[in-house]
């Protein structure tokens, strides 16, 4: 019964396959629930409504809040996205629908290179390209960072999505005399809308808790600012800043911008999900 | 009759492989022509041809004169665009656009090019609708995806939209291949009524089809035309072998 013992082997080596996979899977979950759980319970203290509506008090004066550095990071990763929407969309749309040849398999490649490149090297370029310019921080050069890393995670979602709208449905166009940006514009882009904005903000998201790249470019402010040429708060800079100052409240404080943060990560994926999922459902009647 | 699309040693390639061999054909004005010939012989491509579409496929292209009322479609200086705007071309799959409500698919080749208020919106939508046979099962739900449907009222809804543009000939590629019996008919009795202002060419892979509605077939065999002339005579008096073999069944 030489066969009945290769079948049990397999089945036993089958079920122990199955059953480490599923362990790894468990194991990196719960890590991610820990990390989860451990902000919150670390920094829930600390979020109330003063976090959200003041400023920061010194070393010692109790009270305050992180008002600015909420509002910066929402400008600085808006400015971001403004830069990096466009580029990276047009560049997606040239790769599926003209791209061919060399030229695309080099933006292709320098796209995938970009996307590889440390968040942190992304904040040197923006520190040589603006600030060594403006002589001085700015949370324009913090976007200019951002952006860059923005741009390749855009280009490489929105050109799989645009490969995922049928051919039959751009002929169909064609074939009704539809030019060819036209059909882009009107059936290509409205078919992936839902792919598009999700892959976007995902892309927002994924760049939103970033803090190297800022620390020397749009840097950190203690005061309320909306001029994009001056230093601008934002909340990983200043989870970074308060999380390794000795005093007791600061640290606290870092505890709550870091529940705040992954808060506003978390919105961001759970909206681009809904979106979707809407999306799809709207879409099969 | 008149013709109105005269094709002359047309030519047409994928790459270095060539698909159609030195093509002459004329087709007339008001009438069906059937399209018949064994899988992969270039059936597709020769419609495709003629309403320039197959350029559109990478490393495609072709060379010879396709004449639509005296102009050559591939003369310097003709925009394919507009062309096709002449040319509507239905397909093997219903192909409805999935964003747009049944009503705007059906008038989609006018607003992609112009804008249309609601009022026209609604009353070119029913006007080819109507045309395509399709307006009393859809009247009431006109603003449901156009993907809701079954698939032969999602060819017929292709067929309304390719109407709306006001094309003066239809190519339909085996446009009731994927459709069941009764759909089937359907089609083929809309064609019949259509000819009446419409010059088609239908691609088909049903000989009883081909019987049915066209006035003339073309038999096609590895990318060249073996034999054209009426429905009649190719059904009963073929003059080619390869004619009568494929059509009596004994390939392809
Ligand atoms: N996109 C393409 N790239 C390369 N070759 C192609 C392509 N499309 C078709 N061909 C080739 O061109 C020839 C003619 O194809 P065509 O699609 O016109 O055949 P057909 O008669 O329509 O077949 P069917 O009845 O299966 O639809 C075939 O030999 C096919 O392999
Ligand atoms: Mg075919």
């Amino acid at each position: 019964m030489k066969t009945d013992f290769r079948y049990m082997r397999r089945k036993v080596f089958g079920t122990t396959m199955l059953g480490l996979s599923l362990l790894a899977a468990l194991a990196a979950v719960s890590m991610l629930f820990w990390i989860l759980g451990y902000t919150f319970i670390k920094g829930v203290s600390a979020v109330n409504f003063d976090f959200f509506t003041k400023l920061p008090t010194p070393v010692g004066v109790p009270g305050g809040g992180l008002a600015n550095s909420i509002v910066g990071s929402i400008i600085v990763v808006g400015m971001a996205a403004l830069m990096a929407i466009p580029v990276g969309m047009a560049t997606a749309i040239y790769l599926s629908e003209y791209g061919r040849g060399f030229f695309a398999s080099t933006v292709r490649f320098v796209s995938d290179v970009l996307a590889g490149v440390p968040a942190i090297v992304a904040g040197i370029v923006a520190y040589a390209l603006v600030v060594t310019r403006m002589h001085r921080f700015s949370a324009f050069s913090g976007s200019v960072s951002l952006a860059l890393l923005m741009l390749p995670i855009i280009i490489r979602s929105s050109e799989e999505i645009f490969r995922t709208v049928p051919d039959t449905l751009r002929e169909a166009s064609f074939a009704l005399g539809v030019p060819k940006w036209k059909t882009i514009l009107s059936i290509v882009l409205k078919t992936a809308s839902g792919g598009l904005v999700t892959g976007t903000i995902l892309a927002i998201a994924r760049v939103g808790g970033e803090a190297a790249p800022l620390l020397f470019t749009s840097f950190s402010n203690s005061f309320w600012n909306f001029n994009p040429g001056q230093p601008m708060a934002t909340l990983p800079v200043d989870l970074f800043n308060y999380s390794i100052s000795p005093y007791q409240d600061w640290q606290q404080k870092a505890w709550a911008a870091a529940l705040v943060l992954v808060g506003m990560v978390l919105i961001l994926n759970i909206s681009a999900r809904l979106y979707l999922a809407r999306k799809g459902f709207k879409r099969n009647g | 009759m008149a013709d109105k699309i005269a094709v002359e040693g047309l030519n047409a390639w994928f790459g270095k492989t060539q698909a159609l061999h030195e093509i002459n054909m004329a087709v007339p004005e008001n009438s069906i022509t059937a399209i018949i010939g064994p899988s992969g012989c270039g059936k597709s491509t020769f419609i495709r041809c003629i309403n320039r579409m197959h350029e559109e496929i990478r490393g495609a292209y072709s060379s010879g004169r396709v004449i639509l009322d005296g102009e050559d479609v591939y003369g310097s200086g003709v925009d394919p665009v507009l062309i096709r705007r002449r040319l509507g071309m239905v397909f093997q799959k219903p192909n409805p656009f999935p964003t747009m409500s049944i009503k705007e698919n059906a008038v989609a080749g006018i607003i992609l090019n112009k804008r249309l208020n609601r009022h026209e919106i609604e009353e070119t939508a029913e006007k080819y609708l109507r045309r395509a046979a399709l307006w009393d099962e859809v009247k009431d739900q006109l603003n449901k995806p156009g993907i809701s449907l079954s698939g032969g009222q999602q060819q017929r809804l292709c067929i309304a939209r390719a109407l709306a543009v006001e094309p003066e000939v239809l190519l339909a590629d085996e446009p009731a291949s994927a459709l069941d019996p009764i759909s089937t008919a359907k089609i083929e009795d809309l064609f019949t009524d259509l000819k009446e202002r419409y010059t088609i060419v239908v691609v088909t892979h049903n000989m009883q089809q081909a019987a049915r509605i066209s006035d003339r077939t073309a038999f096609f065999l590895s990318g060249r035309l073996i034999e054209y002339g009426t429905t009649d005579k190719i059904f009963t008096n073929p003059s080619d072998k390869r004619t009568e073999d494929y059509i009596t069944g004994r390939f392809g």
